[in-house]
C-alpha cells in the first residue's frame, strides 16, 4: 500500500529533509508471461494499464517502454486540453477525457494541476467566422460548453491581443471554451504509473520491444530488450513509432510519422491566464506556471523520426505570434524541441482491435494526444479487456479506411495539421 | 531542415520543397475492379519507415519538377536523389 500524498505527509517528509518518501513505483524485471502487455510507457500507455487494473480486474499487467516513462511526446507536448471538436463522434471522445480530467487529481491522489484556465480560438477571415461559429453551435448540441465571442468580447478575455484592423490577419472572433485549459504534463505519467504500480502493474522502463511473435493469426508474445515475454494481449500504444511496431506484427498502418516542435520562452511574470490557438496563422500560447509562453508550432510535411524539426516552421509560427502579440517582440526563447507525431488521414486517432487476434492499437493521435489520455486509457482497456471497442471508440476503428467512414478533423480541430 | 539537391536546379533548402510521400505506390490499372480493402492499401496504408524510405518530393518553389529521393528517416540524410522513371540507384 502505498503512502497517502498529503500536507501531513509533505509536512512529515519536509522534518527529514524530504529523504526517505517512498519510491513512486517500483523497477521490476519481467515476468515470463503477462496477462496484458501494453508497449509504450507514456500517459497513454499507462492510463492503459491503470484503468484495465482498476475496471477490468486485470492484475497482471507490464507496460514495457524502451526509455524512460513519460519521456516521448508526454513530455513534448504544449499541455493543451479541449474536447470543442466538431464531429460527434469526436466530441464524445474528447469530452470524455475531459470530465476525467476533472476528477483526476484527487482520484489519483497526484497533482496534475490540472487548470481551466479557458482556451480560446481566433478566427482571422470570413470563412474562419462561419467554421468557429459552427462549431460551436456543433459543441453546444453535443453538450459541450462553447461561445461564440466578436472582437471586443476576445480583447477583454485576453488583452494582449491585437485586435487592430489594421494587421494582415485581422482578429474576426473567436470561440471560448472555460472548462478548457492546461495541466502538467509529467504529472499525467507518473500520477498514472503511481496508481498503476500500486495495484500490481509491472512498469518495465530501458526494455525496447524488438518483434511480435505470432503464431497464425494469434499474437504469442514480444521479444524484448530484456528476452521474450509470453502474452496473449499486447496493446501498442508507442505514437510516432506505432508504424514500427506494427511492422513486426506484419501490419501496415494508415499513418505518417512527422516532427511537431514546441518552444518555451525564458520565464516571465504572469501576462497571459488563458490559452489562446489561431488556425489560420498557427499560433497557440499559452503560460506555464513557471512563467515560461508555451509556443506550439506546426508540423513539418515530411516523414522523419528525428525529433527536430525545420527552423522555418519555429519561424513562421514566431511570425504569427508577434503580430498578434506585439507585447513579446523583445522575449527571448529558452527552448525549443520536437516530437514525433503519428498523423492519420482524417486526423482522427485509431483506437481498435487489430486482424491479428490479441492485437490492439491506439494509435494516430497526430498533433492532439495529450489532451485525450485519461479518456484514451480508459476507453482502451475497455477494448482490451472485452475485444470489444467501448461506444465511445467504436468510430475510431481500423476499419473506417476500408469503410470510408471517416472522422474527418482536418478543418475542425483548432490547428491545422 | 536540410539541404535537397533538386536534380533540375542543384542544392536548395529543404523549405523550398514539398514532400510528396512514399515513393513507387502503383496508381491501379483497373480502378473498377478494386476491392474496399485494396482501396484503402492504396489510398491510406503506408510503410512510413523508421530508416532508408523511398520517396516523392517536388521543387514547388522552383522548378515545381517531381523526382524521387533515398532519404534516411532517423536523421534526415539524403542518399541519392534520382528521377521519376528512374529506379532506386540503391
Amino acid at each position: 500500500m502505498k503512502n497517502k500524498y498529503s500536507i501531513f505527509s509533505l509536512i512529515k517528509n519536509a522534518l527529514s529533509n524530504h529523504e526517505n518518501w517512498q519510491r513512486a513505483w517500483r523497477d521490476p524485471q519481467p515476468k515470463k508471461e503477462y496477462d496484458v502487455i501494453i508497449i509504450g510507457g507514456g500517459g497513454h500507455g499507462l492510463a492503459t494499464a491503470y484503468y484495465l487494473a482498476k475496471k477490468h480486474s486485470i492484475k497482471n499487467i507490464a507496460v514495457l517502454e524502451k526509455g524512460w516513462i513519460g519521456g516521448g511526446n508526454t513530455g513534448r507536448n504544449t499541455t493543451i486540453i479541449r474536447s470543442n471538436y466538431l464531429w460527434d463522434a469526436s466530441a464524445g471522445l474528447y469530452d470524455h477525457a475531459l470530465k476525467i480530467w476533472e476528477g483526476l487529481s484527487q482520484e489519483l491522489n497526484y497533482n496534475v494541476m490540472f487548470s481551466q484556465r479557458g482556451v480560446m480560438n481566433l478566427a482571422h477571415n470570413l470563412q474562419d467566422v462561419r467554421d468557429l461559429k459552427r462549431r460551436t453551435h456543433a459543441n453546444r448540441l453535443n453538450g459541450i460548453d462553447a461561445v461564440y465571442l466578436n472582437t471586443e468580447e476576445v480583447k477583454k478575455f485576453c488583452p494582449i491581443i491585437n485586435t487592430s484592423p489594421d494587421i494582415r490577419y485581422p482578429v474576426l472572433g473567436g470561440t471560448l471554451q472555460k472548462r478548457a485549459g492546461t495541466a502538467r504534463h509529467d504529472a499525467v505519467a507518473w500520477g498514472y504509473a503511481r496508481g498503476a504500480d500500486e495495484m500490481g502493474v509491472d512498469i518495465i522502463q530501458n526494455c525496447e520491444v524488438k518483434g511480435i511473435k505470432r503464431n497464425g493469426d494469434t499474437v504469442e508474445g514480444v521479444d524484448t530488450a530484456k528476452g521474450f515475454i509470453k502474452t496473449k494481449k499486447i496493446g501498442v500504444v508507442a505514437a510516432g513509432h506505432s508504424s514500427v511496431i506494427a511492422n513486426m506484427a506484419g501490419l501496415r498502418l494508415p499513418l505518417e510519422s512527422k516532427p511537431l516542435q514546441a518552444l518555451v520562452s525564458e520565464p516571465v511574470k504572469p501576462i497571459i491566464d488563458t490559452v489562446v490557438m489561431s488556425n489560420a496563422v498557427h499560433a497557440y500560447v499559452s503560460q506555464s506556471d513557471k512563467g515560461e509562453l508555451v509556443i506550439g508550432a506546426g508540423t513539418d510535411d515530411y516523414i522523419s523520426y528525428s525529433q527536430k524539426g525545420s527552423h522555418d516552421i519555429v519561424e513562421g509560427t514566431l511570425n504569427a505570434i508577434l503580430e498578434l502579440y506585439p507585447i513579446f517582440s523583445r522575449m527571448r526563447m529558452l527552448r525549443q524541441w520536437g516530437g514525433i507525431v503519428d498523423i492519420c488521414p482524417d486526423a482522427s486517432p485509431i483506437i481498435s482491435k487489430t486482424s491479428v487476434k490479441g492485437l490492439y492499437f491506439n494509435c494516430g493521435w497526430g498533433t492532439g494526444g495529450f489532451k485525450a489520455t485519461p479518456g484514451s486509457g480508459d476507453l482502451f482497456a475497455h477494448t482490451i479487456a472485452n475485444d470489444e471497442p467501448h461506444k465511445l471508440n467504436a468510430a475510431f476503428n481500423l476499419n473506417r479506411f476500408v469503410s470510408g467512414d471517416l472522422v474527418d478533423e482536418h478543418g475542425a480541430a483548432a490547428v491545422a495539421h | 531542415m536540410f539541404l535537397i539537391n533538386c536534380p533540375f536546379c542543384g542544392e536548395r533548402e529543404q523549405s523550398e520543397f514539398k514532400a510528396g510521400g512514399e515513393a513507387h505506390i502503383v496508381r491501379p490499372k483497373q480502378p473498377t475492379e478494386l476491392s474496399d480493402d485494396e482501396w484503402a492499401e492504396y489510398l491510406f496504408m503506408r510503410k512510413n519507415i523508421k530508416g532508408v524510405q523511398l520517396e516523392r518530393w517536388n521543387h514547388i518553389h522552383g522548378c515545381r519538377k517531381w523526382f524521387n529521393i533515398v532519404r534516411d528517416t532517423t536523421n534526415d540524410e539524403i542518399k541519392a536523389v534520382y528521377k521519376m522513371g528512374e529506379k532506386p540507384p540503391i
